[in-house]
This record gives C-alpha cells, sequence and structure tokens, in this order.
C-alpha cells in the first residue's frame, strides 16, 4: 500500500484530458461573454421597466407552451427512454384541431357569445385529436421497437415526424391560417400594477391548470402510479402486473393531448398556423425537457419556463449590449445555444438524476 | 400464429368469428388509405397523370393497386372454401369501395374545401367519373369489387403465370410513368425512334404500346425462367471468375454513365448531376452515421461551408474577399482545396463541443449546431460578409485551361470524376485500422475506449472527413448554380442525406449510391410529385425500419447483425 500511494499519480492531475480542457475553456469563454454582455446593456439603458415587464411576460407567456411541449417529451422519454421526434408535430395537430373549431365557432358568433365554454370546447377537441394521433403513432411506429437498440428507433421517429408534417401540408396548405382573435382576447388585465394583454393571462392561467392536472394524474392516480413505476424499472414493474403496453399507450395519450393543449395557447399568442409550426418550438421543448432533467416533470415545467425567458429577454439583454445588429433575429440562436449547452455540460439536467448504467 | 390458426380450426365458431373479421380489416385499411390519399392530395396529383394515354391515369393505378392488394391478402390468408373465399373478397372489395362512397358523399353533401385544400370539385368529378354523386357511386362499388377480384385471381394462378402477369403490369407501369426519360433516351437512330414510335405519342405510352411492352415483359419473364432453370444444373463460378466478373460490371456501368448523359441531354445531365453531388454528401456522412453511428443532423452546415468558401473566393460579387482585401480572385481549382479545409475544420469545431454526447442527444446537439449555423448566416450580423439573406451571386463556373465546363453534362463528368477519388478514399478508409476503430465506437464506445481507442481523435476525424466530403459537395453546388442563398441549405438537406443513408444501406458505399438514385433521380425525374417528395421521405423512413432496417443494398457485415437481433 504505501508503495502504491507513492508510485501513484496524483488524482488530480489523471482527470486532464483533451476533453476536459476543452469543456472548461467552453465554459470560461461562455461565462464571460455573459457577464460583458448583461453588463453592457444594463449599462447602456435603452429600454425601459415598462419594456422589461412586457419582455418578462411574454417570456413566462412562451415558457409556459414550452413546459407544456416539454411535459411531453419527458413522460415519452420517461417510461420509453425514447425522443420522441414527432413531438412538435403532434402539437400542430393539436393546433389546427383547435384553430378549425375556434374559426368554426367564430364564424357562427358563439366565439364572442359564450367565450368560455368555446375556448373549453376548442381545448377538448386539440386535446382528443392530439391524443388520438399520438397513440397511432406509438402503435403503428414505435412499439415494434420497443426493445431495439442503436439508432433504428430515432431514425423512425424522425420518420413519424416528417411523415405527420407533410401529411397535414397536403391536408391543409402550406399556407398560414389565423387564429380568430376577438375583443376579449385583446382586452388588457390589470395585474400587480402592470397591464398585461389578456392572451397572455389565458395561457399562463390555462398552463398552470394543465401542469396542476397532470401533477393529480401522474402523483394521484393508479395509472399515474403505474407511469412511474413503469419509469422507474420496466422489467419490475412487469413483475409486478403492469400492463406495460397500456401505460406506455396511456403516456403517449396524456403527452399528446398536453401538446395539443400547447399547439391552441402557441396559435392563440403567435396568431398562425402551418405545417411547419411544431419544427422549432418542438426542439427547444426537447431542450427546456433536458434542462429540467429529462423524465423529471416540474423540471420540464421549471425548464420551459426558464427557456421562455432566456428566448425573451436574451436579445435585450445579452445580445444588444454585446452590439449585435438587429438581436431579435437570433432568438433561436440564444435556444439553440442553450439546448446545446445543457447537452453538452448537463445532460442529465438541473433536476434530473445522474442515469445510471442500469436505467440509462 | 398458424399453429394457433390450426388449433382453432376445430371450433366452427372461433373459425368463423376469425374469418368473418379478415375482410372487414383488409378492405376499412385500402378503403382509408383511398381516402387519406384524396385528402393530402396525392389522389388528385395521381389522376392527372397518364399512364397510357387518354385511358388509364395513376390515380386508377393506385386505387386498383389498394383494392387488388386488399383481395389479395384476404384470399391468401383465409381458411375457406371457394366459395367463401370468393364471397370474403367481393365482401373486402366493397368495404373498400365504401370508404371512398362516403368521402364522395361527404364532398357533395357539405362544403370541405375551406378545410381540406386537396378535396376540390375537381377532384369530386374525378372520383364520380362525372356522373354525380349516385352514378359514381355505382362505379366506384363495381371497379373496387372487380379489382379485389382481379388481385385474387392473380394470387390463385400458378406462380410462373402469376410472376409473368405482375413483371408484365409493372413494366407497363414504369414505361408509363417514366415515359418523358424514355422517349428522351430514344432519340436517336432508326430502329430505336422506331421503337419509340410503335410505343409513344407525344402525351405518353398508347394502348398499342402497352399490350407491347407487357407482352415483351412476359415473353422475358418467361425465358429468364428458362434460363435460370437451365443454369442451376450447371456449377458454381470459381472466386476468379467472379473477381473478373465484378470488375467487367463496373467498367460497363462506368461507360454507361459516361455515355448516358450525352445521349440523353442536359436535363438528365443534371439529375445525374444532383445526384452525384448527394452521393458525395451521403459518403461523407456515412462515416459519421454508418461507420462512427455519430448521428449528424446538422451535417448541411459542412455543405454550406463548402459552398460559401467557393463563393467568397471566386465570385465577381461586393462580398468576395477580392473584392474588400489585397487577395485575388481565385479560379475554381485554386478555390477547392480551401472549400474543402474549412468544411474540414468546421467539421471539427462541430465535433468539438459534442465528444461527450451520444445518442438520442447527439442528434438534437448537432441539429442545433445545423440550426445556428443558419440563424447566423442569415443574420444582419453576418450580412456585410455573406451577403445575408440575398446571397452572392456571381460565382464563375469551372474551367480547363480556356474551356468552360457550363453544360449540365459536363458539370455531371466533373462531379463524377470527384465521386470516384470520393469513393476510393472511402473505401480504404472503411477497411483501414481507422476504419475499424469506427465501427468499435459506433458498436460500443466504452469497449471501445477499454480496448485503447483514442476516442477523441477518432471522432474528430470522423467529423473532420465527413464534412471535407460536404464541402467538397458544397462546392461544386455553388459553381453550379453559380450563386449561394442561406435558403438552399435547411434541414431539410441534412434529412435528405439521412434518409438516403437509411433507405440505401448504412455502412455501405453501394448503398449510398442505390440510395441517392431512389430518393433524389427518382423525385427529380418525377418532377410533378415534387410537393410530396418528403412525405414519401417520411413514410419511406418508418417501413424500412420496420421492414428492411438493413436497406436496400446493405454492407454484409450489417446484414448479418440485424438479421440476428430481429
Amino acid at each position: 500500500m504505501t508503495i502504491a500511494d507513492t508510485t501513484a499519480e496524483p488524482r488530480w492531475r489523471r482527470t486532464i484530458t483533451f476533453g476536459s480542457v476543452t469543456s472548461w475553456v467552453l465554459r470560461i469563454g461562455i461565462t464571460a461573454i455573459l457577464v460583458f454582455g448583461i453588463a453592457a446593456s444594463v449599462l447602456k439603458d435603452r429600454y425601459s421597466a415598462d419594456q422589461w415587464v412586457d419582455l418578462i411576460a411574454f417570456g413566462i407567456t412562451i415558457g409556459s407552451v414550452y413546459a407544456l411541449i416539454a411535459l411531453g417529451y419527458t413522460m415519452v422519454y420517461g417510461v420509453l427512454r425514447l425522443i420522441n421526434f414527432a413531438h412538435g408535430d403532434i402539437m400542430m395537430a393539436g393546433s389546427f384541431a383547435g384553430y378549425f373549431v375556434a374559426a368554426s365557432l367564430d364564424r357562427s358568433g358563439a366565439l364572442n357569445a359564450h367565450p368560455v365554454l368555446a375556448f373549453a370546447a376548442i381545448l377538448a377537441v386539440a386535446m382528443v385529436v392530439s391524443a388520438g394521433i399520438a397513440v397511432l403513432t406509438e402503435r403503428l411506429a414505435y412499439r415494434p421497437f420497443r426493445y431495439v437498440r442503436g439508432l433504428a428507433p430515432l431514425i423512425c421517429a424522425i420518420g413519424v415526424s416528417f411523415f405527420l408534417q407533410q401529411s397535414f401540408r397536403g391536408f391543409f396548405g402550406a399556407g398560414l391560417r389565423s387564429y380568430p382573435d376577438p375583443a376579449w382576447l385583446r382586452a388588457p388585465v390589470s395585474l400587480l400594477g402592470f397591464n398585461v394583454p389578456a392572451v397572455q393571462v389565458l395561457v399562463v392561467a390555462s398552463a398552470l391548470i394543465v401542469m396542476l392536472g397532470l401533477y393529480i394524474i401522474v402523483h394521484k392516480t393508479s395509472m399515474g402510479t403505474a407511469m412511474r413505476a413503469v419509469s422507474e424499472d420496466v422489467d419490475t414493474a412487469t413483475l409486478m402486473g403492469v400492463d406495460v403496453n397500456k401505460v406506455v399507450t396511456f403516456t403517449f395519450a396524456l403527452g399528446g393531448a398536453v401538446g395539443g393543449i400547447a399547439g391552441v395557447l402557441f396559435g392563440l399568442v403567435f396568431k398562425q398556423v402551418y405545417f411547419f409550426m411544431g419544427f422549432t418550438p418542438g426542439i427547444k421543448a426537447f431542450g427546456a425537457a433536458v434542462l429540467g432533467g429529462i423524465g423529471n416533470l416540474p423540471g420540464a415545467m421549471i425548464g420551459g419556463i426558464f427557456l421562455g425567458l432566456c428566448e425573451s429577454l436574451g436579445p435585450s439583454l445579452l445580445l444588444d449590449g454585446l452590439g449585435v445588429p438587429a438581436p431579435y433575429q437570433m432568438r433561436d440562436l440564444i435556444a439553440f445555444t442553450l439546448l446545446i449547452a445543457v447537452l453538452i455540460f448537463r445532460p442529465y439536467g438541473l433536476f434530473g438524476e445522474r442515469l445510471t448504467k442500469k436505467k440509462g | 400464429m398458424e399453429h394457433v390458426q390450426e388449433l382453432s380450426v376445430p371450433r366452427t365458431g372461433g373459425l368463423l368469428s376469425a374469418n368473418a373479421t379478415l375482410p372487414l380489416k383488409a378492405g376499412a385499411i385500402a378503403g382509408i388509405l383511398a381516402v387519406y390519399a384524396a385528402a393530402v392530395g396525392i389522389l388528385g396529383l395521381f389522376a392527372g397523370r397518364y399512364v397510357i394515354v387518354d385511358a388509364v391515369t395513376l390515380g386508377h393505378v393506385f386505387l386498383a393497386a389498394l383494392s387488388g392488394a386488399c383481395g389479395a391478402y384476404v384470399w391468401s390468408r383465409s381458411g375457406l372454401a371457394l366459395a367463401g373465399r370468393t364471397i370474403q373478397v367481393i365482401c373486402a372489395g366493397l368495404i373498400a369501395g365504401l370508404c371512398l362512397v362516403a368521402l364522395v358523399w361527404l364532398m357533395s353533401t357539405l362544403s370541405l374545401r375551406w378545410m381540406f385544400t386537396a378535396l376540390s370539385a375537381d377532384l369530386l368529378r374525378t372520383l364520380t367519373f362525372g356522373e354525380g354523386a349516385v352514378g359514381g357511386s355505382v362505379i366506384i362499388l363495381v371497379a373496387s369489387v372487380a379489382a379485389a377480384v382481379a388481385g385474387a385471381v392473380l394470387t390463385a394462378l400458378p406462380s410462373g403465370l402469376r410472376r409473368g402477369i405482375t413483371y408484365g403490369l409493372v413494366a407497363v407501369l414504369i414505361a408509363g410513368v417514366f415515359q418523358e426519360l424514355i422517349q428522351i433516351s430514344l432519340r436517336f437512330g432508326w430502329p430505336v425512334s422506331a421503337i419509340r414510335e410503335a410505343l409513344y405519342v407525344w402525351g405518353g405510352l398508347t394502348m398499342q404500346g402497352a399490350a407491347i411492352v407487357f407482352i415483351a415483359a412476359c415473353a422475358i419473364c418467361w425465358l429468364a425462367g428458362r434460363m435460370k432453370r437451365r443454369r442451376r444444373s450447371g456449377d458454381t463460378e470459381d472466386p476468379a471468375s467472379q473477381s473478373r466478373n465484378q470488375l467487367l460490371n463496373a467498367l460497363v456501368l462506368l461507360g454507361v454513365l459516361v455515355l448516358f448523359p450525352v445521349v440523353a441531354g442536359s436535363y438528365i445531365g443534371q439529375v445525374m448531376m444532383l445526384v452525384s453531388l448527394f452521393v458525395l454528401m451521403g459518403m461523407g456522412l456515412n462515416i459519421e452515421v454508418g461507420l462512427a453511428g455519430l448521428l449528424d443532423l446538422g451535417f448541411v452546415a459542412f455543405f454550406a461551408v463548402g459552398a460559401y468558401t467557393i463563393a467568397l473566393l471566386t465570385a465577381d460579387s461586393d462580398y468576395a474577399l477580392a473584392h474588400y482585401t489585397f487577395l485575388p480572385a481565385l479560379s475554381f481549382w485554386t478555390a477547392l482545396p480551401f472549400a474543402v479545409l474549412a468544411a474540414t475544420t468546421v467539421g471539427v469545431l462541430f465535433g468539438l463541443p459534442v465528444l461527450s454526447v451520444k445518442g438520442d442527444y447527439l442528434a438534437v446537439a448537432t441539429l442545433g449546431l445545423g440550426e445556428i449555423v443558419r440563424v447566423l448566416v442569415i443574420s444582419d450580423a453576418a450580412k456585410p460578409f455573406l451577403g445575408g439573406a440575398q446571397g452572392i451571386l456571381q460565382i464563375p463556373k469551372p474551367s480547363i485551361g480556356s474551356f468552360e465546363l457550363a453544360d449540365p453534362v459536363y458539370l455531371f463528368y466533373l462531379t463524377l470524376v470527384f465521386v470516384l477519388i470520393a469513393a476510393y478514399v472511402a473505401w480504404r478508409l472503411e477497411g483501414s485500422r481507422l476504419g475499424r476503430a469506427w465501427t468499435a465506437i459506433r458498436d460500443d464506445e466504452d469497449v471501445a475506449q477499454a480496448l485503447g481507442i483514442n476516442l477523441v481523435q477518432s471522432k474528430l476525424l470522423a467529423y473532420g472527413l465527413g464534412a471535407a466530403f460536404a464541402g467538397l459537395a458544397g462546392a461544386i453546388f455553388a459553381t453550379m448554380l453559380t450563386s449561394v442563398y442561406p435558403h438552399s441549405f435547411s434541414l431539410l438537406i441534412s434529412i435528405n442525406v439521412l434518409a438516403l443513408l437509411i433507405v440505401g444501406g448504412m455502412g455501405s458505399l453501394p448503398g449510398v449510391i442505390v440510395g441517392a438514385i431512389v430518393l433524389i433521380g427518382l423525385p427529380e425525374v418525377l418532377r410533378e410529385f415534387e410537393e410530396y417528395r418528403y412525405l414519401f421521405y417520411g413514410a419511406l423512413l418508418i417501413i424500412v425500419m420496420r421492414v428492411r432496417p438493413e436497406g436496400l443494398w446493405p454492407s454484409p457485415q450489417r446484414r448479418r447483425e440485424l438479421r440476428a437481433e430481429a
């Protein structure tokens, strides 16, 4: 033992590799850029307090939508260890379904006459359509790969994503369709002394209600318990009598339903629906899910809000300070950079457990 | 499954109930597919394309094939006697037809156009053969049953006859669908043009031509069958003969490649050039995905770097380096190494941040990196250097001496030379120590590391070399278009290249070529279906992954692996 101790390398020397040096250089570089950019932007004092509040409110709003989409990813990953690349397109399907209901109600005048019932109907149809499509994709495209390792499930997921996306392009055309914009949606709401558009309050409130409902389902129902059991260890859950196929299908339906709601809310915020709309929010929401710890439900919610705030505040708070012209063009850049940073430095996320090899 | 069916034979009730659902299921699937094709717009497009002029459209063929497949399936799976089977086939055909009839009635009574853009009045007229809802419904049902019965009859025939008829029908379909390509090819010389005139009029294949093609294909199939049976009794060839045959085949193929564009003209040259570009890119991505198992969805970024580098170094433009630096404008040949070098550098830089990322996360990380490159290139921040959304224009064509390679055919030859060089390099890499290191990394990173493989070096080399191929393709692409725009380099290019790898067979050089022909060549030749290209890609990825995960032309190793797993 004494001889071994004498000859052994000091521990800190063994950790120096090319990869770790690169990692640390990247971290230091990113930190420096962040500090400099934020300081410069704040000192420039270009934006008023009201404008900052607007940006924060928008960030929370869009972050709520990302959180809902992220929940779909995180639930499916929890039970299957599979990234559902088509989830963004399932959200797009829900948005279209919601659009058609909204357009019909608007045409018949019901949207203004009975706003609460109309909104509930829109969400209900979106949920059903998205859940149905999610279950179909699970049944036809993912189930055969339940126990396959390697790239095949991932590539099949990409195929599903393209198939759904282009199918909806064929069904409804490549152009934009605009969500109805009733007066009660545009009216400002006074909240904590600030005026916020009603649509943003509606979106955040709806998202919170859905998250609460989801929490209740996952923690207070037998199917939710079964989901968590399968997430923990699928083989042991099977031994305990859990019907894994049923749980997986239910998880896809639940994730799809939440995605459908997210699609409607997204449509309300951005006022338009088109076949490619699910792609970018889908990727960003996946980043949010990873940031929060993939497989972790509260983490996905927090990750989504955080991403929304970064995306909303980032161009003004960071890029403007760095002197980048037209910083809002680069909004997606911030989201994607955050995604990559999380995947590289903290793939298990803020709240996730380090996945053991057994689970992985 | 068969065993269970055998067990259920004694129980009459079970047998009846099991067989009762068969036509319902098969008919419903065929009907739903037909309705889906109508709603998504494919059926309308097919209906506008003749296979036999003024007689048979692709829409007819599609619907008949659906019902026919449905009838064939029911016939082959049914456990009943002749009369019962026939009734089941008819029921399946009726159910398939009923789905379409339901759609027709829906379209007649409701205004679905505001929702489904493809469900137009034109489509309704097409579906009902101009007869209105009632008459059209009757025609649909009768035609559907007839097609199902025909499919069943075809299945019931002896195998030789069935094969002959099948090949004949497929030959007619090919002759009809690819009639432009075939007519272009049959332009020169009296006997060849005589054949063309016998088969085609200006608009396409004639009924007489279809009959000739059908009979010829049947005869060839029969002769081939006879020859095969005769050869089976012969001896197996020795390895030396096989090797000589392979070399001879390769030389013949190369000769065809060189001569065909001259005969076929600029349009075909253009198509072949595009296919070659994607073969180049496919070989690059094959190193990353196929050999090393590193799924790279941001691959298009390397392609873009190659294109932009050529633009910056050679263009007669305000954005070219020659315009605002002391550097002279370079020729294509001088700039080409820099394009490859720039792409390789970006490839290595891509690889650095994602060294520790694996599997699904790697796909998303590289996708994000690719999107970052795209956002940067299109942004106002980069506009002074890269031209923003307007791109960089006035890129010169390559020249050899004073001879400018302006025609697509010449550019195809240029690309072909590069493809051959790249194929040789890729082939050598595949069998090298580095290639085996990549294969080990793909199979299990931890084991590979334990065996002494330097993961960092191997991965970065995979990214760099893959990017080099893409940069080369990008350079040729820029000079082909004589301009570069950010929108030419979308995620769809990456998906294109990945899809051709999957379909052709990952890790296989012949697979890359087959995949490129199927996924790039066919859509280019069938231009009117461009709108649905990516729909087919998505469906194709799913189907290939489920039915034939090793691809159309897999490497022998991969075929063994995947079959062992299945």
